[in-house]
């Protein structure tokens, strides 16, 4: 944050921002240096908070009318579908919003993985970014469970039953996380209030994840250090905020289209049909967004080790700045790393295409070696690779590929070397 | 812009992907020109009337439906039977009421604001009733089926005598669209079981596609102002982000780079 000084010009606005520096901050948030090279991946950030806040001021109109009891939640859900004003479209946007939000979420993660985001100095925005990620799936998951549906119902069953595959203290834990002896009114209670506490928590971490991309500024996809402000960089408004805006109703067109036109494709049948504790269905399903890590979780046979398997999985992804040993950030110079790299979107594709599956025959094989190769990734994979591979050489300045009218990259570098 | 477009083709493809899997899990059903779906979709208003009326003759004297009320029938987007006529269907059915001011419960003619009469009055009562198979409350059956409409559709038209081999206990039947095959509820349409009042002849055909128009209204009883707004706010925003496009393009033609 090496902007110049700012001083109000209005007497009052100094006044003010003498005692409590808001317009400092604002002058910060516009006038922020960004590099001008930033792709259309790099605006999934603006999207995801646009999501948030859609879930919330959704989640509180829908949160007015519904009732967080065993017997009425569902009646209660089907009251704001029919007779609350609008209260279907609110529904609705709440229901996809969910999956739009995760499918914004992957691009950015995965945006980070290909652009190498996630190195120093950004370890912290992504050991938030990866909290946030963990959040974002127990509210999911909790809010699945509200409508009081036959997968919520089995949903959360399952999954709470997770927690007694821990030695000695599980059944324990299951049962006072169930607040009796199986999945009923006093766990709908208490997942309602997580789920609505959540989002806040969300929403102070993003600050935190703003804050700390704040610090070192954003990576690019050339992957290199920058002077900020320079010849790199744009400030935020109006450049970064028209282009993120653009990308933002292009992504609300799509949104649209679930919302308006087939609102209940992303859902299960199952989930209008009211819970019933005495009718399992045929299979249990978790939501699309959550089947990768389902995958992993059933390809291994013992439970413990399931589960673990599964949590590590999302935790492996905390460690990633030093798993990953290569000193050049983007993709774009590791052409070794850009192979492996779409291999594990397809390994993970193939991880969510068997996690909708039934667990048996050559799903399971599938699901299995897909497990496996996915923990190869990051722990041989990644380190060996950073040693290992020959990189291409980097340009001194994000302005040199883009402007020098010369697309290859080494002569823009050997230009460079040759002015010196 | 290039790259957009990439990221804009791996949103349609993504969206593209979850519909064929949805559409991977379906059998072959039969098929029939829904009048609700697509862009424009609306209900035919005639079929939902006369879906009511085979609901009314046939399914109601077992399935429920207990999110809708007599008022529906007359709102907008709906089979829009006139507010008197609504009046005089809601009056010819018993509503059970009370307590009253002695403490006794009361018959009285069903009204406006009361919801559809339930055929029992409980789940047990239903079992019992029905050789311990209950009838699935109606209100949002489409959408709690995976075949959502084509599957009803089918299913009512779905039942054949069992093939070889395939023995059917009492009061099973065979139905080749029911999962499993095998389904407690007997055939219930044949040819003419109901008289339409608008001359419609009531072929099996007919009735099943009439009483699942009639099924899509009552799960979703807002699909018309969905679908009206869904192509309003998609053209708006359509029209904001080609404004926006040209608003970028002149604002980072500022400085000489790509967007």
């Amino acid at each position: 944050m090496s902007d110049h000084e700012y001083t109000p010009k209005s007497k009052f606005g100094k006044w003010f921002n003498d005692r409590l520096p808001l317009l400092t901050l604002a002058n910060h948030l516009t006038d922020y240096p960004t590099p001008k090279n930033l792709n259309y991946w790099w605006t999934f950030g603006g999207i995801l908070t646009f999501c948030l806040i859609t879930q919330i001021v959704t989640g509180l109109v829908l949160a007015m009318h519904y009732i967080a009891h065993a017997d009425m939640a569902f009646d209660s859900v089907e009251h704001i579908m029919r007779d609350v004003n609008y209260g279907w479209l609110i529904r609705y946007i709440h229901a996809n919003g969910a999956s739009m939000f995760f499918l914004a979420v992957y691009i950015h993660i995965f945006r980070s993985l290909f652009y190498g985001s996630y190195k120093a100095p950004r370890e912290i925005i992504w050991i938030i970014g990866i909290i946030i990620y963990l959040l974002m799936m127990a509210a999911a998951f909790l809010g699945y469970v509200l409508p009081w549906g036959q997968m919520s119902f089995w949903g959360a069953t399952v999954i709470t039953n997770l927690f007694s595959a821990i030695p000695l203290v599980g059944e324990g834990i299951v049962t006072w996380l169930w607040g009796g002896y199986s999945v009923d009114n006093p766990t709908l209670t208490r997942f309602f209030t997580l789920h609505y506490l959540i989002p806040f928590l969300i929403l102070g971490l993003v600050v935190l994840h703003i804050w700390a991309l704040h610090v070192p500024g954003n990576n690019n996809p050339v992957g290199i250090d920058i002077k900020k402000p320079s010849k790199d960089t744009v400030p935020f408004h109006p450049y970064i905020v028209i282009k993120d805006g653009f990308a933002l109703l292009m992504f609300m067109i799509v949104f649209a289209f679930f919302v308006f036109y087939t609102p209940n494709i992303l859902g299960h049948a199952d989930n209008y049909i009211e819970a019933n504790p005495l009718v399992t269905p045929a299979h249990i399903v978790p939501e699309w967004y959550l089947l990768p890590f389902y995958a992993i979780l059933r390809s291994v046979p013992d439970k413990l080790l399931g589960v673990v398997a599964m949590l590590s999985a999302i935790l492996i992804l905390a460690a990633l700045p030093w798993l990953d040993t290569s000193k050049i950030r983007s993709a774009v110079f590791r052409p070794l790393y850009r192979q492996f790299y779409w291999i594990l979107v397809a390994d993970v594709l193939i991880l969510g295409y068997v996690g909708a599956m039934p667990a048996e025959g050559l799903y399971l094989l599938v699901a299995r070696v897909a497990t496996a190769y996915y923990f190869l990734h990051f722990l041989v994979i990644l380190p060996v690779l950073g040693w290992k591979e020959k990189t291409l050489p980097i340009p001194l300045s994000i302005t040199e590929p883009i402007l020098g009218g010369s697309p290859n990259l080494a002569t823009a570098k050997n230009k460079e070397s040759l002015n010196k | 812009m290039k790259n957009f477009f990439k990221i804009f083709s791996f949103i349609i493809l993504f969206s593209g992907l979850s519909l064929s899997i949805q559409a991977a899990e379906k059998v072959e059903y039969l098929k029939t020109d829904w009048s609700f779906k697509g862009l424009f979709g609306k209900f035919d208003r005639a079929a939902l009337q006369r879906g009511y009326q085979v609901y009314t003759e046939v399914c109601s004297s077992c399935h429920s439906m207990k999110y809708l009320s007599y008022r529906n029938l007359a709102e907008k987007g709906g089979p829009e039977f006139s507010i008197e006529q609504a009046k005089a269907i809601a009056a010819s059915f018993e509503v059970k009421d009370g307590p009253n001011s002695d403490g006794d419960m009361f018959t009285r003619p069903g009204r406006l604001s009361d919801k559809f009469v339930m055929p029992y009055d409980n789940v047990q009562a239903a079992q019992a009733a029905n050789g311990g198979a209950y009838p699935p409350d109606m209100s949002v059956l489409v959408k709690a089926r995976g075949g959502g409409v084509d599957y009803i559709y089918s299913l009512l038209q779905g039942y054949e005598d069992p093939p070889a081999g395939v023995t059917l206990d009492d009061g099973v039947y065979y139905n080749k669209y029911m999962y499993g095959n095998k389904i407690k509820m007997a055939n219930q349409l044949s040819d003419g079981l109901v008289e339409y009042s608008d001359g419609t002849t009531a072929s099996v055909e007919q009735m099943s596609k009439d009483v699942t128009t009639f099924l899509m209204w009552s799960a979703e009883p807002h699909l018309e102002s969905r679908h009206q707004m869904g192509f309003k706010a998609i053209l708006y925003l359509i029209i904001l982000t080609i404004l926006v496009y040209f608003s970028m393009k002149r604002i980072w033609s500022r400085i000489e780079t790509e967007v």
